[in-house]
């Protein structure tokens, strides 16, 4: 039986009176790349949000049903939303390192979390920029701004930074679309290799970028999760007729 | 940066390799089970077909996912798509080895009609086109296919002469037109086993040089599928 990181169940989301998003049931496998795929405003990223409830900060939300991470239900009075977020890290569609070295930026979450060793937090610094895959390209800089990064690097070392805190699920919104065609192959080979090691949840605009990285694909449209299953079978064989109109470029 | 879509193309190739030795083998122990009059082995060939038939549908299936996933480029599109080729080819291959078999199989019984000289020695080449073609594609050896397209035609000499002589045997005695007739189709079937290795062969010019050979004309006279006209 494969392994559930996040189970979602009959997950509703209101902005205001809006229901942006309408009984949604995922099942976000361990170790797994899952890929939330459908035309802009459709859900995917406020569903994204929803896992680690970034969408509170905004006022006027609510939510209905039922999210869990290991069993446990992150819409709990009694969960640390500053915890999830650590087990739930985000990487952003616009790389936004803070104005800091590259060395600081990855070494922030560890500082805040309370780390005060400067030999582990070295160390980690050090793995965090390893498997990020972008280690050989700053180490000789590290004392550098991270503004000075070029995008693709820069958006490398938010992800870098995610890792930092040792999360177990990142969330990926868009991760590449500002990236030109290496620097996107350079991220979805890093999505491949970190899948061993994390579980990884990504929005893409990008139809065949889901194709390429993910192993499950949901799609959402209006709210509404319509097709969720397999990537192959997503793209070689969808279910339902709005998936297949989709992913053919038969939409509208 | 090595791409997880370049280890999938290699498991690709891996299996194929694997299909095209069971192909392979299955053409030796048909054309064995026919010389030393074995109806198990025979029976065996019939039997094992089954695999390759599974292996062209698991190969088929992984093509198909490459194409809609990976959306392949250039020499790699030509990759898959022909891979798909060869697997049809090789798979087709697998059913005329069934085809000898069973025609082994009803010639058990019964004296050879006449000395086994031709079959024998196009099953040999026939066996070697297929093992020279996908090795030309595994290690994208261009020159090796050419050769491979070049040996057809020793194939086909060699069954036209083996017609002649049945030909003459069935006039002699028209008692002998039934067992003339199985080598004949024996002989047909390797004959088009050694054609589907040429197509092979110009599936691995066209990956690799992408250029065409089809259809006889000569390797000097290729066709650059890049030109317009």
């Amino acid at each position: 039986m494969p392994e559930i990181k996040i189970l979602t169940r009959d997950f509703s989301f209101y902005y205001e009176s809006f229901k942006a998003l309408s009984n949604i049931n995922i099942d976000v496998e361990t170790n797994r790349v899952t890929a939330l795929i459908g035309p802009s405003g459709c859900g995917k990223s406020t569903f994204l949000r929803s896992l680690n409830r970034m969408n509170d900060i905004i006022l006027g939300t609510r939510v209905e049903g039922k999210i869990t991470l290991d069993g446990q239900d992150i819409y709990d009075k009694n969960v640390d939303v500053v915890d999830l977020r650590r087990r739930i890290g985000m990487v952003f569609q616009k790389s936004n390192p803070f104005p800091k070295s590259i060395f600081d930026n990855v070494a922030y979450g560890l500082r805040i979390n309370g780390e005060k060793n400067k030999s582990r937090i070295t160390r980690r610094v050090e793995q965090s920029l390893r498997d990020a895959a972008i280690w050989d390209e700053v180490k000789d800089r590290l004392e550098d701004s991270a503004l000075e990064l070029s995008g693709g690097q820069q958006q490398r070392l938010c992800i870098a930074r995610a890792l930092a805190v040792k999360p177990e699920v990142i969330l990926m919104d868009e991760p590449a679309s500002a990236l030109d065609p290496i620097a996107t192959q350079k991220i979805e080979e890093l999505i491949f290799e970190l899948k061993k090691e994390y579980t990884i949840v990504i929005v893409t605009h990008n139809m065949q970028q889901a194709a390429r990285v993910s192993d499950y694909t949901a799609f959402f449209y209006l709210g509404e999760l319509i097709e969720f299953g397999e990537t192959d079978q997503i793209f070689t064989n969808p279910k339902m007729k709005k998936t297949e109109d989709y992913v053919t470029g038969r939409f509208g | 940066m090595e791409r997880h879509f370049h280890e999938q193309l290699q498991h690709l190739k891996d299996t194929l390799i694997e299909m095209a030795e069971q192909v392979e083998n299955a053409i030796a122990e048909a054309i064995e089970a026919l010389v030393n009059q074995n109806a198990d082995l025979a029976n065996k060939v019939v039997k094992k077909d089954i695999n390759i038939n599974m292996l062209e549908i698991r190969i088929d299936n992984e093509c198909l996912k490459l194409l809609a996933t990976q959306q392949p480029m250039a020499v790699d599109l030509r990759f898959v798509t022909s891979a798909m080729k060869i697997n049809n080819d090789l798979e087709r291959m697998g059913d005329h080895a069934v085809n000898i078999a069973e025609r082994a199989a009803m010639l058990c019984s019964q004296n050879h009609l006449i000395p086994l000289r031709n079959i024998p020695k196009m099953a040999e080449i026939t066996q070697s086109m297929v093992r020279d073609s996908l090795n030309s594609f595994v290690t994208e050896d261009v020159k090796k296919a050419r050769e491979v397209c070049q040996r057809d035609d020793k194939v086909d000499q060699l069954d036209d002469s083996l017609f002649r002589k049945l030909l003459s045997e069935m006039m002699k005695d028209t008692q002998n037109i039934p067992k003339a007739i199985n080598y004949l189709l024996i002989s047909k079937n390797l004959e088009r086993i050694a054609d589907l290795s040429t197509n092979i062969s110009e599936e691995v010019i066209f990956i690799y040089k992408a250029k065409s050979i089809k259809h006889h004309l000569n390797p000097a006279e290729v066709i650059d599928i890049r030109s317009k006209s």
